[in-house]
């Protein structure tokens, strides 16, 4: 019983860490038609800021409110680099799929190698607060604390996204342009500041990942963006693109299939089963679980 | 006394994919009444009203002048041509199915200008009682209801309508006629339609379009009256009446 309940919660937190990256992609992807391949870059910008804002950001350290400074930080610097990378390098770009894909891959490998030069190769160890080191039993499981960090913090992300499409302006916008980008224009709402303001949202969703994927991993790497990103691609297409309840369902569908899987198969053949998932949606629903509905 | 008109379009080529759509359209929408836009299937009704709204896909090419008044509105983003009094109700509805009918009409409200629910709930009680119903739940007539109401819920200088009664019901098509006529007896209205009935009741003046070009304008009477004429241009050998 102990272990299904710990494979369930270390799942359900390994599907948190998906959605954060995947529900920005998918907004993105589902109102502005962006396959972003850079998006991994925000998740290492907000991991590397809030590591480098722990120890160097005046009030700012590891511990306490300190260490939430410090991922504020790096949260924000996520949504600032998101949008930089909208306005300045997407916004020429609309409509022309490929350039866009060539763009912003160049842009993921350029990153990834910035942050090499300025930071190095290897791993550094994340600043990780006092609490998120310990471990909390449940049903007899010791689960530990990052990974229930993750799912609350994934579960806050998902209500402040779903409270933003229900009740604001710009979340009506951004809804309406999932369904039809071209109408909202035509009823005079210049669509593209909401691009800009997914490309934000989704850009801090993306460093809270990171910041928050620190402390579960316990380092920080340049290369980190891009592996989660891959997976963050597979839970989008699950999903549905541009669906955030879609992206929910996907991830955590994604996360407790890996988990159990590399448990009692072999190790490896999580992955391989996650795949095979995507594969069977893909020819069974190709629209993803909630179809191409922003979903509120 | 010479009327300025609301809308002047002077030698508009459309060319996408290859394709060359229009090729040096010229016309003119007279400041009131509706001048209706007809030809057979494919001659670039849709085309000219997209391209008038800026709405040419970005791999199609547009040349020519579109005016309204004596501002230009090549190369204007659709938004601000929007927001400037260009009123748009696209062909097939276009209503945002996801979202309920209040939602569809706040997406249309205006920063700056009060939205005029009264004047939507007035011509279209319906909308007001569906208000919490899902847009892609009404049926067609309401979808179009809904869809001029969005258009109404501000003030614009020039509707541009395109085939509001496709696929209705009879019921509904005259509906949505008597609808027009009210509107259009304050607003001036571009129309693209293909009922020949609803053209009778409404129109003022008519365009019609043949293989990309203005094969006809003038006073709509007279185009209706001519049958050799409507049979010519727009294969059809005499006006079907539904009201």
């Amino acid at each position: 019983m102990g272990t299904i309940v710990l494979l369930t919660l270390t799942g359900l937190g390994l599907a948190a860490l998906y959605f954060l990256v995947a529900s920005g992609l998918a907004l993105v992807f589902g109102l502005a038609d962006v396959l972003n391949f850079a998006h991994g870059l925000f998740l290492g910008v907000g991991a590397y800021a809030t590591w480098w804002a722990a120890g160097n950001l005046p009030g700012a350290g590891p511990d306490g409110l300190g260490f939430v400074l410090a991922a504020a930080f790096g949260v924000v610097a996520g949504a600032v680099v998101a949008m930089l990378v909208e306005l300045v390098m997407i916004r020429p770009l609309y409509s022309r799929t490929i350039e866009q894909v060539l763009v912003t891959v160049g842009l993921s490998l350029a990153g990834v190698a910035l942050l090499q030069a300025t930071w190095g190769a290897d791993p550094r160890p994340f600043p990780r607060p006092e609490w998120t080191r310990g471990v909390t039993e449940i049903l007899g499981a010791k689960v530990p604390n990052s990974g229930l960090l993750l799912i609350l913090a994934a579960v806050v992300v998902l209500g402040g996204l779903l409270a933003f499409l229900r009740w604001t302006r710009y979340g009506l916008i951004i809804r309406a342009g999932v369904e039809n980008r071209e109408m909202v224009t035509a009823l005079g709402i210049d669509v593209r500041k909401a691009f800009t303001l997914v490309f934000a949202i989704g850009g801090a969703a993306a460093a809270l990942a990171g910041a928050l994927g620190g402390i579960y991993f316990g380092s920080v790497s340049p290369g980190q963006g891009g592996s989660l990103l891959i997976f963050a691609f597979i839970v989008v297409v699950i999903g549905g693109m541009g669906s955030v309840v879609g992206a929910a369902y996907a991830a955590v569908a994604v996360g407790l299939l890996q988990q159990f899987v590399n448990y009692y198969g072999t190790s490896g053949a999580g992955d391989i089963c996650v795949v095979a998932l995507l594969a069977v949606v893909l020819l069974l629903r190709p629209q993803g679980i909630a179809g191409k509905v922003a979903t509120a | 006394m010479t009327v300025e008109p609301v809308l002047t379009v002077e030698d508009l080529s459309v060319r996408i994919a290859g394709l060359h759509i229009l090729q040096g359209v010229s016309f003119t929408v007279a400041p009131t009444g509706v001048t209706v836009l007809l030809g057979r299937n494919g001659v670039g009704k849709t085309t000219t009203l997209r391209a008038v709204l800026g709405l040419t896909p970005t791999q199609g090419e547009v040349r020519g002048t579109v005016r309204m008044g004596a501002r230009s509105l090549v190369d204007q983003p659709t938004h601000r041509l929007v927001r400037d009094g260009l009123g748009y109700v696209p062909e097939d509805r276009c209503v945002f199915a996801g979202l309920t009918v209040t939602e569809n009409l706040r997406l249309a409200e205006r920063r700056g200008s009060v939205p005029a629910y009264d004047r939507v709930y007035e011509l279209f009680p319906e909308l007001d009682r569906r208000g919490r119903q899902r847009a892609g739940s009404l049926s067609g007539g309401q979808q179009q209801m809904l869809a001029i109401g969005r258009v109404l819920l501000n003030d614009n200088r020039l509707l541009l309508v395109d085939e509001p009664t496709k696929g209705l019901a009879p019921k509904v098509v005259t509906e949505v006629a008597e609808v027009l006529e009210r509107v259009a007896a304050a607003v001036p209205v571009l129309l693209v339609e293909q009922n020949l009935a609803v053209v009778r009741r409404l129109a003022t003046d008519a365009v019609v379009l043949a293989a990309g070009r203005v094969a006809w304008t003038g006073p709509a009477r007279d185009l209706l009256l001519e049958t050799a004429l409507t049979k010519s241009l727009l294969g059809v050998g005499s006006v079907e009446v539904h009201s």
